[in-house]
């Protein structure tokens, strides 16, 4: 390609402090889809442990937004929502619930009966049931659910670069390096979306030892 | 052993009063209770002892209100389960089930002090009672209080679940099939230890098991029940064994019920004949029970054994005739009902 090399670093210590603030945004972006994703999940969750019958329809319909291309679905909300941050926000939440509500409800459902029919029995308060026995053990798939989400929704925010340079995080520095035919940039906002995910991904296995020091006890002996 | 947190250590007694719980329209429907009255005085072991679906688990959990009775009424202590706030009611009254249930997130020491911790107890009074209860059930509190059930065997994870039971030193407690899950080898022993405990602490006790000899073992009472949630015989073990009131008992306790008598008795309890020449005789200790010895005269084929006194004396000779004689007591009672 007309004798420039692969990666100008030149380019790159100029434009540091944009870079940072792509990151920012793309955080920003990423923490609002699996901040609501996860509410709306976990209401949808109660709701489907508590009605059986609801949970199947939930998961279809989960599972049919999971089937929209991204793509698409930004470019659709441009004519309902306008360039507003709702119009990148909505795929993005939308698609979190097919990864958050399963195994919200395999977290609550591996809770075993026989501990919680000893809580019963001991006398905790229904409330007191939730919040120090049935919580705590759903726990390792609830944050094994947003572990998966955050990485999968960090990889989708590139997307929403198309609704403008407003949006997009990383994404903005993927399609400009396109359109210019610019190596540096798309390298760039490609490499270090992963590393954001890989980041993010070592994180909530930290933050998963942390809260469940019994599940790595188990393994420890029997 | 430290000074007990809880000096003072309080039984119930407790009363079945024409409990019945049934399930939809059918009237013989697996776990039903019918019509089932008896009483169990404060500080025994009352066991309820039958064939699965017979009801027994149903009532014990009619007494902490796990399972709401259609009719009669449960006494704790002369007042009507209830009338009693539920969570108030099961706090004390202990629970310990056949697979555990202790919670996988907390550690043992976290685990025996769920009920203290749930009623408001002081960190320090709740550490020293998890202490005390540890070792009462052989657990070196400092080994055992900050591991997690997973890194315990079967066998001392049900002796947390006693010990988590007896927390908050509660006047009842219910205990279905607790050591079932476990090996025969370590049933025997958490059951030879938890009668040891229970001597000391006297509690009122519901035990349910599908084990008669397990019931024989365990029971100041037992009350055996039937299909359809019926009481078929409630008495002590000698008597149900003795006596069995219907063809049903008879049958549940098994053709060897005249054996297992003999597992009720101990030399200590057989008269004895004149010791003569003792060379070569089998020689039995006071709590050596009339079965193992008969099975030990009949396998050495001897004329007898020695028996010896809790000096190590010998006391007197032990004949197959003798433990025959002490089963033979009632046998003019039997042929008189015949």
């Amino acid at each position: 390609m007309n004798g420039e090399p692969l990666v100008r670093w030149d380019w790159l210590w100029a434009h540091l402090g944009p870079i940072a603030d792509r990151i920012g945004q793309h955080l920003y972006l990423t923490a609002i889809a699996v901040g609501v994703g996860f509410v709306i999940s976990f209401a949808l969750a109660a709701v489907s442990i508590r009605r059986r019958r609801l949970y199947p329809p939930v998961v279809v319909v989960a599972t049919a937004l999971y089937t929209i291309p991204s793509f698409a679905l930004f470019a659709a909300l441009v004519a309902i929502t306008g360039l507003s941050i709702l119009t990148a926000e909505i795929p993005l939440v939308l698609y979190t619930f097919i990864l958050f509500v399963p195994n919200i409800v395999a977290g609550f459902d591996a809770v075993p009966w026989d501990v919680l029919d000893a809580a019963d029995g001991m006398g905790f308060t229904a409330g007191q049931r939730w919040w120090r026995v049935e919580l705590p053990l759903a726990l390792p798939l609830v944050v094994a659910s947003l572990r998966l989400a955050t990485v999968s929704t960090i990889g989708l925010v590139t997307v929403s670069a198309i609704l403008g340079d407003r949006f997009g995080g990383l994404g903005y520095y993927i399609l400009d390096g396109y359109h210019r035919t610019f190596t540096t940039e798309i390298l760039v906002g490609g490499l270090l979306s992963i590393g954001l995910a890989v980041l993010a991904d070592l994180g909530f296995v930290l933050l998963q030892r942390v809260l469940t020091p019994w599940a790595a006890a188990r393994a420890v002996s029997r | 052993m430290t000074t007990p947190a809880t000096p003072t250590s309080r039984a119930a007694a407790l009363e079945f009063r024409g409990v019945t719980k049934r399930y939809g329209s059918g009237e013989e429907s697996t776990g039903a209770v019918n019509d089932l009255s008896f009483t169990v005085p404060a500080g025994t072991i009352c066991v309820l002892v039958g064939p699965s679906g017979c009801g027994k688990t149903t009532s014990l959990k009619m007494v902490n209100r796990l399972i709401e009775p259609t009719g009669g009424q449960i006494l704790l202590d002369g007042s009507d389960v209830m009338s009693e706030d539920v969570t108030a009611l099961r706090r004390r009254i202990g629970y310990v089930i056949q697979q555990v249930g202790l919670f996988p997130h907390l550690t043992i020491g976290r685990n025996v002090a769920v009920v203290p911790a749930l009623m408001g107890w002081t960190r320090e009074r709740q550490q020293a009672r998890t202490d005390e209860l540890l070792s009462l059930v052989g657990l070196e509190p400092g080994r055992y209080r900050n591991r997690y059930p997973s890194q315990l065997s079967g066998g001392e994870r049900q002796r947390v679940g006693v010990a988590r039971a007896l927390a908050a030193d509660p006047p009842l407690m219910l205990m279905d099939e607790p050591f079932a899950a476990v090996d025969p080898i370590v049933r025997q022993r958490l059951q030879d230890e938890f009668l040891r405990l229970q001597r000391a602490l006297a509690k009122t006790i519901l035990f349910v098991t599908h084990d008669v000899d397990e019931a024989i073992k365990m029971g100041d009472l037992i009350a055996v029940m039937e299909e359809g949630g019926r009481l078929a015989q409630f008495g002590p073990p000698e008597e149900i064994l003795a006596h069995p009131a219907s063809d049903f008992v008879a049958r549940f306790v098994g053709q060897d019920r005249g054996l297992k008598r003999l597992s009720l008795s101990t030399i200590a309890d057989l008269r004895t004949e004149p010791l003569g020449r003792r060379e070569g005789l089998p020689t039995f200790s006071p709590d050596t029970t009339l079965r193992d010895a008969l099975s030990i005269l009949l396998v050495a084929d001897t004329r007898g054994g020695v028996a010896l006194d809790e000096a190590g004396q010998p006391r007197g000779l032990v004949t197959v005739d003798a433990i025959a004689s002490a089963l033979a007591d009632d046998r003019p009672r039997r042929a008189a009902r015949a």
